[in-house]
């Protein structure tokens, strides 16, 4: 019997290795479980029967291309859409061996804290079914968290991977931009889309890395990683310098549960021989949000123009073609997408794109200066990864700036392109609450390290309790 | 009051490059419908562009041609409208940071060098090709439907945009003749208007003589030639006149021109402006071409067709020389003049019955070439027509043509003269009413008679003295 609740994909792979254990095996094990839990829980879009590989299965967010599987991104727009290719993240997992367990629900265009704005109805935390597991991509963290999958892909615009990891109590890597392909990636915004893997360990986090990082010559904006991944050992913060950004005390938007299980980290990594300091962020925490919705759905309204129902995905029939995608464009997104688009319409209209899109780039050139000045003298900035813990589907659904508000602390660091790693660092109320640390760019080795020995002393069990 | 126009090209010239600017697709006309396209070019998602570098590299080749700045720092940029042959719903292109900038083109006039201005040269992807069906005029209007070909969407544009520097529409023929030579000559487009390889709009606006003002323009489309468009903007400029002239003023508008009929029609005005909301391509880095590499691209530069105009000119003139030039027959020419033949006699033979016989230049013998030009008033017409039309046969030798001589026996051609001429009464008195032009009607009625045998400038000496006598 194999307990997908527990094993790692570290420990799957020693399995197979000592054949212990089939691939065959281990993708129907994980179908199995798919089978008691996913009706509730809702992770997946789409499963795949047979293994596509001879190693350990994984998860793909649906933003993901997958040659002859469909991809919808969450919307109605893509229904019936199945790709031609596959991304360049998806060929890397098959190269790796990796089989493809399915497709995870995500926000429509990752357009979400929540899940609650796919197309395909919402997904449920499995720490308590009544709350979201964040978004988003809450699929792959719900399925990670629930046993469906021992890791998954997400993408990560403005904390859809560190965000619903936090919420789930797994771990999540937003990693630098760049280090990641975005070919075949159905694109959010451009400038702040990064693929990055979510699991249950570090280690798993930094294996996967190293399978999907590195120069791809389809993606001009990557780059080649300057060093090789090194898979974290070791339970020690000493030498390590971490900064608490002093406008974190003053935000009012951090629950108490949450603060309490923030500030128990920071004495844990105290009695680690970490040195904790204080960094000051804040043109960060006061324009990071504004600066966001600007650049985000400025690129979201050009990467959505081409939903026009000509050449695939949904069409809905009209006398003329300017009636038919006027139809389709308004059949095929929901509110959120539409929302983003006629905010990034106007934003970049002529005569209003210095004093928004223009105005928001050169704030952002101001958060990766701030960013810089603030990681001289520390090895991370340590922040909770979400101001609250899991909230109950519906809580925030009719009020988009309250969803809004769940990325105020992972924003500001995506918008500086830094890697942010999220680990679960304790309970609030019987939900898990994520620990932010945010690295320098290609700092993601230091952030294994550091996330890794955080684990091994906080040792939070990231089973939820109602499954153990 | 006199009126001087105000005229302004924007010029797209195809790159012939290997492989579309953005993706892998290969470059081609004439390939079954949709059967160069993929991922990248058809707009699907996620997919991405990645520069070709060839297309960046002959952008800043034709700049620096054109004596542009090449910027150190170009950035894509995405420019927005939604239309069925842009399948991303928009199109890549440069805009405020361009590769090329602040450029000229010498223009060889009789009145020395004319500068033509050029604002920019940038580097951009083409859209689809949509056709029509159905309804009026291939218009999307009416139409029963419309099919996209994406073979073409992705193929490299440059655009070249001239300052307001021209003021005449021989002047812009003459500019654009010797632009589509420079990019022939580069090796970087075929510049093929029928394929639509170089497609040109002009601005138009006119102004009172001697006035620097800049008034109000309008844009001609859909010229496929450089006499339509030579025609085109001379019915702008006299129409622009006509409003001014009747007090009206002329209104910022777009027009097709039809060569058939040589009219303009006003495309239907939209209530909006455009707002093709450009920002800066995130998925494209900046171009940033290293200094060797700009200078080893300015060391492949040929001697450009404006200085070999220029240098023909002192030994030919200006008209000749430009047409030679412009038509790439400059070099046939030099090595003909090198072979012995008369550099006025050889410019007219290359010129006119070289090029009408449509032979293959790069064939051609100038040696034997030579000598042909030599006989040419020698030997027979049809003997010397026959020769020039085999010119670029393989083994081609102009001795048996050379031993053949055209009839210069006045006796023998007087009688056919005055036969011609009684035929011809009302072209008789025309000449004699002084329309000299009928010269050549009636030489070419003696040589009919002939069998082009007889010798044309005998001929034209009888036809002459006969008429004036």
């Amino acid at each position: 019997m194999i307990d997908t609740l527990r094993l790692t994909a570290e420990g799957a792979m020693g399995l197979l290795e000592r054949g212990e254990l089939s691939a065959g095996e281990l993708h129907a094990a994980y179908l199995g479980a798919i089978a008691e839990l996913d009706g509730e829980l809702h992770c997946y879009l789409r499963t795949s029967e047979e293994p596509s590989g001879d190693g350990i299965p994984i998860a793909l967010k649906d933003v993901i291309s997958t040659k002859g599987i469909e991809t919808t991104a969450g919307s109605r727009i893509l229904s019936g859409y199945t790709p031609v290719f596959d991304a360049t993240v998806a060929a890397r997992v098959k190269g790796a061996g990796l089989s493809l367990l399915g497709k995870t629900n995500t926000d429509e265009f990752a357009m979400g804290s929540s899940t609650e704005n796919s197309a395909w109805g919402p997904s449920r935390n499995p720490w308590d079914p009544a709350r979201v597991p964040g978004g988003s991509g809450g699929g792959t963290a719900a399925a990670v968290s629930a046993g469906l999958a021992p890791w998954g892909l997400g993408s990560d615009t403005g904390g859809s991977i560190k965000q619903p990891s936090a919420l789930c109590g797994n771990v999540g890597l937003r990693p630098t931009y760049g280090t990641v392909s975005r070919y075949g990636v159905v694109a959010f915004a451009s400038s702040l889309d990064q693929v990055g893997p979510v699991a249950r360990t570090v280690r798993d986090v930094a294996l996967l890395y190293s399978i999907v990082a590195g120069r791809d010559p389809l993606d001009s904006t990557t780059a080649e990683l300057p060093e090789a991944v090194q898979l974290p050992e070791g339970d020690s913060l000493a030498g390590v310098r971490l900064a608490v950004p002093k406008q974190v005390g003053d935000l009012d938007a951090i629950e108490p549960g949450v603060r309490a299980a923030f500030e128990a980290s920071l004495e844990r990594a105290r009695d680690l021989s970490a040195e904790v300091g204080e960094c000051d962020l804040p043109l960060s925490y006061r324009y990071g949000m504004p600066c966001y919705y600007l650049v985000a759905p400025a690129e979201a309204s050009s990467n959505l123009a081409r939903y026009d129902g000509v050449r695939y995905g949904l069409r809905t029939p009209a006398s003329a073609y300017d009636e038919m995608v006027e139809e389709t464009r308004d059949d095929g997104f929901g509110p959120e997408p539409k929302r983003r688009i006629m905010l990034g319409t106007y934003a970049l209209s002529a005569g209003y794109y210095d004093a928004y899109y223009g105005q928001a780039q050169r704030v952002r050139t101001l958060l990766i200066r701030e960013h810089r000045d603030a990681l001289e003298g520390f090895d991370a900035i340590v922040t909770p990864t979400s101001p609250t813990v899991a909230f109950p589907i519906g809580d925030k659904a009719a009020d988009p700036l309250a969803m809004y508000a769940c990325d105020l602390l992972t924003i500001p660091s995506c918008l500086a392109g830094l890697p942010g790693l999220s680990i679960p660092c304790g309970l609030s109320d019987g939900l898990p609450v994520g620990l932010q640390l945010i690295g320098r760019q290609f700092g993601e080795n230091g952030l294994f390290r550091i996330g890794h020995a955080f684990e091994q002393a906080i040792g939070f069990d990231t089973v939820p309790e109602r499954l153990r | 009051m006199s009126w001087e126009p105000v005229i302004g090209l924007e010029v797209h010239v195809h790159l012939k490059t290997r492989t579309k600017v953005f993706c892998r697709c290969p470059v081609g006309f004439g390939a079954g419908e949709n059967t160069q396209t993929c991922p990248v070019c058809l707009g699907f998602p996620g997919a991405l562009p990645v520069i070709n570098r060839r297309a960046v590299e002959w952008t800043i080749k034709l700049g620096l041609a054109l004596g542009c700045e090449i910027a150190q720092h170009a950035v894509f940029a995405r420019k927005h409208y939604p239309y069925p042959d842009l399948p991303k719903g928009y199109q890549i292109s440069q805009y405020d940071l361009p590769s090329c900038i602040n450029g000229k083109m010498l223009l060889p006039t009789a009145e020395g060098d004319r500068v033509i201005g050029i604002v920019r040269a940038h580097l951009e992807e083409d859209a689809a090709k949509t056709i029509h069906v159905g309804g009026r005029s291939g218009r999307i209007g009416g139409a029963d439907y419309s099919l996209i070909d994406f073979n073409r969407g992705g193929t490299p544009l440059v655009e070249i945009v001239t300052a307001p520097d021209i003021r005449s529409a021989d002047e812009a023929r003459r500019f654009l003749q010797l632009l589509r030579q420079t990019v022939v000559e580069l090796g970087i487009s075929d510049a093929e208007m029928e394929k639509g390889a170089l497609r040109v709009d002009a601005n138009v606006s006119v102004r009172p003589t001697g006035s620097d003002e800049l008034r109000t323009r309008t844009e001609i489309k859909n010229m496929n030639s450089f006499n339509f468009i030579a025609r085109g903007i001379e019915a702008e400029v006299e129409r622009q006149i006509g409003v001014w002239d009747s007090g009206d003023e002329v209104r910022q508008q777009t027009y097709d021109f039809d060569a058939a009929t040589g009219t303009l029609t006003a495309r239907r005005s939209k209530e909006e402006a455009d707002d093709y909301r450009y920002f800066p391509e995130p998925d494209l880095v900046p171009v940033e071409p290293p200094a060797d590499l700009v200078e080893a691209l300015c060391a492949e530069l040929p001697e450009l067709p404006a200085e070999r105009i220029r240098r023909l000119e002192a030994a030919l003139d200006l008209d000749r020389a430009t047409v030679l030039v412009t038509g790439g027959l400059d070099r046939l020419w030099g090595e003909t003049v090198a072979a012995g033949a008369d550099r006025t006699a050889a410019a007219n033979v290359i010129a006119n019955a070289l090029v009408g016989a449509g032979v293959d230049l790069g064939a051609v013998s100038p040696a034997e070439l030579a000598k042909l030009v030599g006989a040419r008033d020698r030997i027979p017409r049809t003997a010397f027509d026959e020769a020039i039309a085999k010119l670029g046969d393989p083994g081609f030798s102009a001795e048996p043509y050379l031993t053949q001589e055209a009839v210069a026996d006045s006796a023998e051609l007087e009688p056919i003269v005055a036969r011609v001429l009684e035929a011809n009464p009302g072209q008789v008195e025309a000449f004699r009413n002084g329309k000299q032009g009928l010269l050549g009607f009636f030489v070419g009625q003696v040589m009919k008679e002939t069998d082009g045998k007889a010798n044309p400038r005998v001929v034209s000496e009888l036809v002459r003295s006969r008429l004036e006598a």
